[in-house]
């Protein structure tokens, strides 16, 4: 493992009023590396994920990017350093059209007009928006939305990517054709940390993966050793699944 | 720029301005130039409304308060400080723009949005109304009043076209800084601010610092109108510059000619005040006498056709009708 991972949640703690969502859970993420995190609904997944986006401060715990503290830094200073996030539900700017849309996010790093549109064009094409270039976010499908949210945010062009269920609300196919769309994005260079409850796909996707659970962190690592932690069973499929599961597993080998 | 006249939008402006720029040689009556004056501070007005409102989704019921910092602050600073009008216009326009950061300051960073901010700037409003009719500073109810001496350094004109053209040099300015504005950064990210805030923070977006910069250029560009006013009928008090009439012509305007346009705000304010003015004389006509506020139940009539049928202002339906109008789009 590389000295400093590029982003790096320790004791990440949130409380709101008497209820706990995320208990002193600690996270990294190695540049280059696709990191999921997933759990069971209610596990605390969202509000972990708003505190490393910028948008929720954490009771306790630190986030550092590259070794920087950035616990403190509001949301669009974060977008500047390098990092962006999309939505779980989707947010267009539903009246402007997807060219538009992106091209917000391109302004980042190209404030003129010719070069914020045309950086946008480029984006479009490599998710697949090119046909949808000058309609109105607000006309598009689920999928096509989903793929607007990933495109806006790769337009600041980041080198941590933030996706909050990008496949959830997809039917099987369109999660097909998603995959290889984000894996092109980590092949392109940016380091995704991805929350989803899709298992499929993070089995397929995700270099390391981690378990939130009741806002702790139960379980880290590669996608199979974590699909057969008992840990990992009993939290998503109530206390002794895992018992259970030996058990028949041991009755049909016999 | 790359690109003719004509794809860059200034094509447009252009030729609006030039038209009207020629319309005083075909009417000499000075009854339609005081109108069409007036026309055009209340478009002044409604642009620094439709700049904040239109583009960055913030909308205000109190831009009186900008009017009235205009209005009062070339008024007072000939009257009392006896500076002339030339001089005492950037600086009357500087303390609108003011007047914008300070109230923006306060709301936007309470996080104030949709009504709360209306509501917001409505009392604002209100209080300076107060205020003004109450310190003997600003002439309190009795107002203020500008000497009389007719002299174009002395921003009163002998021919009324002066004033008309003056005005619509500051309208073409800013239809001119509205389209700059459309096509800049600052644009794309204050409608993405109006769009959805929080996909625009992510997206790098200081929103708070979007939204002041707009209420500070609106606040400047509201006040230039209130000058304007004070210059043209050289007499003010609480309820002309801090009135509640300015803040709601400055919302209809653009309301009904075509919300978040660069032309909008004028086409709204030519249609509104020419209707009210057609009404007012065929009521007159008819009924041998003037009724007073019939023009204000047109403004009504006006923007219930246009929240029911025209959600784009008449801009929207014609862009919808005439295809040729779909290539002046900001």
């Amino acid at each position: 493992m590389s000295a400093t991972p590029l982003l790096r949640c320790t004791g990440i703690t949130k409380r709101f009023g008497g209820l706990v969502a995320v208990d002193d859970a600690s996270l990294d993420v190695e540049a280059g590396s696709i990191t999921g995190l997933i759990g069971p609904n209610g596990a605390g997944k969202t509000t972990f994920f708003t505190v490393i986006a910028g948008f929720a401060e954490p009771t306790a715990g630190a986030v550092t990017f590259r070794g920087r503290d950035i616990t403190a830094l509001p949301a669009h200073r974060r977008a500047e350093i390098g990092i962006a996030r999309t939505f779980q539900i989707v947010q267009p700017f539903a009246g402007l059209s997807v060219r538009e849309n992106i091209a917000v996010g391109a302004y980042l790093r190209h404030p003129g007009r010719e070069a914020a549109m045309a950086r946008a064009e480029d984006i479009a094409l490599r998710l697949g928006l090119g046909p949808m270039l000058d309609q109105s976010a607000g006309d598009l499908t689920v999928a096509g939305r989903k793929r607007l949210e990933m495109a806006r945010a790769l337009a600041t062009e980041p080198s941590l990517l933030l996706l909050d269920e990008v496949l959830a609300g997809l039917n099987p196919s369109e999660i097909r054709d998603m995959i290889p769309v984000v894996r092109a994005i980590r092949d392109s260079g940016v380091t995704i940390l991805i929350v989803e409850h899709v298992m499929q796909a993070v089995m397929q996707l995700c270099d390391t993966v981690a378990v939130l659970a009741q806002g702790r962190m139960i379980a880290k690592g590669r996608p199979s050793e974590v699909a057969s932690d008992p840990k990992v069973i009993e939290a998503y499929l109530g206390h002794g699944a895992a018992k259970r599961m030996q058990a028949q597993q041991g009755a049909s080998h016999a | 720029m790359k690109g003719g006249l004509f794809t860059s939008g200034y094509g447009p402006i252009l030729i609006v301005v030039v038209a009207l720029a020629v319309l005083p040689f075909g009417f000499s009556a000075n009854t339609t130039l005081n109108f069409l004056g007036f026309v055009l501070i209340v478009t002044l007005a409604a642009q620094g409304w439709n700049l904040l409102a239109g583009y960055g989704g913030q909308f205000s019921f109190g831009h009186a308060a900008f009017f009235g910092m205009g209005a009062y602050g070339i008024a007072l600073a000939q009257v009392r400080f006896g500076l002339n009008p030339w001089l005492a216009l950037p600086l009357a326009i500087a303390l609108g723009a003011l007047t914008g950061t300070i109230l923006g300051y306060l709301s936007f960073r309470a996080r104030l949005r949709g009504s709360y901010f209306a509501l917001v700037t409505l009392a604002f409003a209100e209080v300076f109304r107060i205020l003004a009719n109450a310190s003997t500073f600003t002439g309190g109810a009795a107002g203020v009043l500008i000497p009389l001496r007719i002299d174009a350094a002395n921003f009163q004109f002998a021919d009324k076209r002066s004033f008309y053209w003056l005005a619509l040099s500051f309208v073409a300015f800013v239809l001119l800084l509205t389209h700059w504005i459309a096509r800049s950064r600052f644009g794309a990210y204050l409608v993405a601010v109006r769009e959805n805030e929080d996909a625009a923070r992510a997206l790098g977006v200081d929103a708070l610092a979007v939204k002041l910069k707009a209420i500070t250029l609106s606040g400047g560009i509201t006040a230039a109108a209130g000058c304007l006013y004070a210059q043209k009928f050289l007499y003010i008090d609480a309820n002309l510059a801090f009135g509640p009439w300015i803040s709601v012509e400055a919302l209809l305007a653009p309301i009904i000619g075509g919300i978040g346009t660069v032309f909008g705000p004028l086409a709204g304010a030519v249609l509104l005040l020419g209707l009210g003015e057609i009404t007012k004389t065929f009521f007159t006509w008819l009924l041998g006498g003037a009724v007073p506020g019939i023009d204000l139940v047109v403004f009504g009539v006006l923007l219930i056709l246009c929240v029911a049928f025209a959600p784009r202002g008449v801009l929207g339906v014609l862009r919808r009708i005439l295809p040729a109008f779909r290539g002046g789009r900001a």
